[in-house]
C-alpha cells in the first residue's frame, strides 16, 4: 500500500507544474504506470481520489492512467516481444538473457490545465 | 491547455538515490537492500552473515522498521554499528530515510553496508536506495508458489536466499517447482539454499557477496 505516498508525490509535481504554468486549477492528469511495477491502479485511483478533495486547485481534477505491458528484447537473438509478468524468456529462441525495454514506467507524462486568459475567452 | 511534464513520478527518491550511490562509490562502500517478508529470518540471516564476514570486512546495519528498535540492538550486541529507522508506518525504505541514516555512519571506514528493508515482499520492490545490489530472502514455511504470487521482487533482486531449508520435510516445499518458477522470472540470479540458525550454506552466499564487496 505504497499508491498513497506515490501519489502525493505526483499531486506535489503536478501542482508544481500548474502553478509554474500559471494555471487556476488543474483539470487532468495523465501518467504511464507499467505492469511490472507494484502500483496497482484502483490503489492509485483511490488515494488521488482522496487527495484531490483537500485542495480546491486540484478538487475537480480527473486521472488518466495509461498501463504499459512489459516487453523485452533477447540478447541473443534480438528478437523484441510482449510478454506478462511471469515469463520473460524469449519466445523465439528460448534464451534466458533478456532485458526488460518496458514495463517499469511510473512516469507523469502530462498535465491538463485552465489559465486565466483561456477563462476570460470563453467568458467574453 | 496541456502541459507536457514527462517527469518520473518517483524523481525526489530516484534523484537522492543517485546522489547515494554516488557517495558509496566514492567511499568504495558496497551497500546491500535485503527484501523479505516478516519473519522470514532477516535479522538472523544478517547475524550469520556478519559472522562469516566480519574478519574481512568493517560491516554496518540500517534496520527499517514501522516501529521498535530490536533488531538494531541484536546487531550492536554483536559489535557491529546498526542505525535503527522508524518508518512511522511507511511500508518501505526510500532514500531520504536511509539519508539520514547514512549521515550518521562514517562511510570512509567501511565496506559493507546492509539495509534490512521493511518486512514487505511489494513496496519496497519500487524504491531505489542508491543500492548496489537488492537481494531478496524467501523461508521455506513461506511456501513454493511465492515467485507466482510477488513476481517483482524476485525479478529486482540480484541473488536469493531460501532460508530455513532444515524445515523443508515439513512444509512440504516443492524445491524444483521454486527453482523453475524462479528462473522464468529472473533466469540469471543465483539461489543460495540456508538455514541462517543453524550455519548450513551460509558460506556460499557469504562468498558471493564477498565477491561483490572486494569489486566495490
Amino acid at each position: 500500500m505504497h499508491e498513497l505516498g506515490i501519489m502525493t508525490g505526483v499531486m506535489e509535481a503536478a501542482t508544481e507544474a500548474a502553478h509554474n504554468a500559471g494555471a487556476e486549477k488543474l483539470l487532468k492528469i495523465s501518467l504511464s504506470v507499467g505492469e511490472m511495477t507494484e502500483a496497482i491502479e484502483d490503489a492509485l485511483v483511490f488515494a488521488f481520489e482522496a487527495l484531490k478533495e483537500g485542495d480546491p486547485f486540484t478538487a475537480d481534477a480527473d486521472l488518466d492512467i495509461k498501463i504499459i505491458r512489459p516487453s523485452s528484447r533477447c540478447l541473443e537473438c534480438g528478437a523484441e516481444y510482449e510478454h506478462d509478468r511471469f515469463h520473460m524468456l524469449c519466445p523465439e529462441c528460448g534464451s534466458f538473457a533478456t532485458e526488460l525495454i518496458a514495463g517499469r514506467e511510473l512516469q507523469i507524462d502530462s498535465i491538463e490545465v485552465d489559465l486565466p486568459d483561456e477563462a476570460n475567452e470563453q467568458e467574453s | 491547455m496541456q502541459i507536457d511534464v514527462k517527469q518520473p513520478i518517483l524523481q525526489k527518491n530516484d534523484t537522492l538515490a543517485a546522489e547515494l550511490r554516488k557517495r558509496f562509490a566514492e567511499n568504495h562502500v558496497f551497500v546491500l537492500d535485503l527484501l523479505a517478508s516478516p519473519g522470514s529470518g532477516k535479522t538472523s540471516t544478517i547475524l550469520a552473515t556478519i559472522d562469516a564476514l566480519r574478519d574481512e570486512f568493517n560491516i554496518a546495519v540500517i534496520e527499517g522498521d514501522i516501529a521498535s528498535s530490536v533488531d538494531a540492538e541484536k546487531i550492536k550486541a554483536q559489535g557491529i554499528a546498526a542505525v535503527q529507522i522508524n518508518t512511522g508506518g511507511a511500508c518501505h525504505l526510500e532514500s531520504a530515510m536511509v539519508k539520514r541514516a547514512i549521515d550518521i555512519l562514517d562511510l570512509e571506514r567501511l565496506d559493507l553496508i546492509i539495509l534490512e528493508n521493511v518486512g514487505n515482499l511489494v513496496c519496497p520492490t519500487d524504491f531505489d536506495l542508491g543500492e548496489n545490489a537488492k537481494v531478496m530472502i524467501l523461508s521455506v514455511p513461506e511456501g513454493d508458489d511465492k515467485p507466482l504470487k510477488y513476481p517483482g521482487v524476485f525479478q529486482v533482486s540480484e541473488a536469493i536466499i531460501l532460508n530455513k531449508v532444515d524445515t523443508m520435510p515439513v512444509f512440504n516445499f516443492d524445491k524444483e517447482a521454486f527453482e523453475s518458477a524462479v528462473k522464468q522470472l529472473n533466469p540469471t540470479a543465483p539461489i543460495f539454499p540456508m538455514s541462517a540458525t543453524n550455519g548450513e550454506g551460509v558460506q556460499a552466499w557469504a562468498e558471493w557477496l564477498a565477491e561483490r564487496i572486494r569489486n566495490a
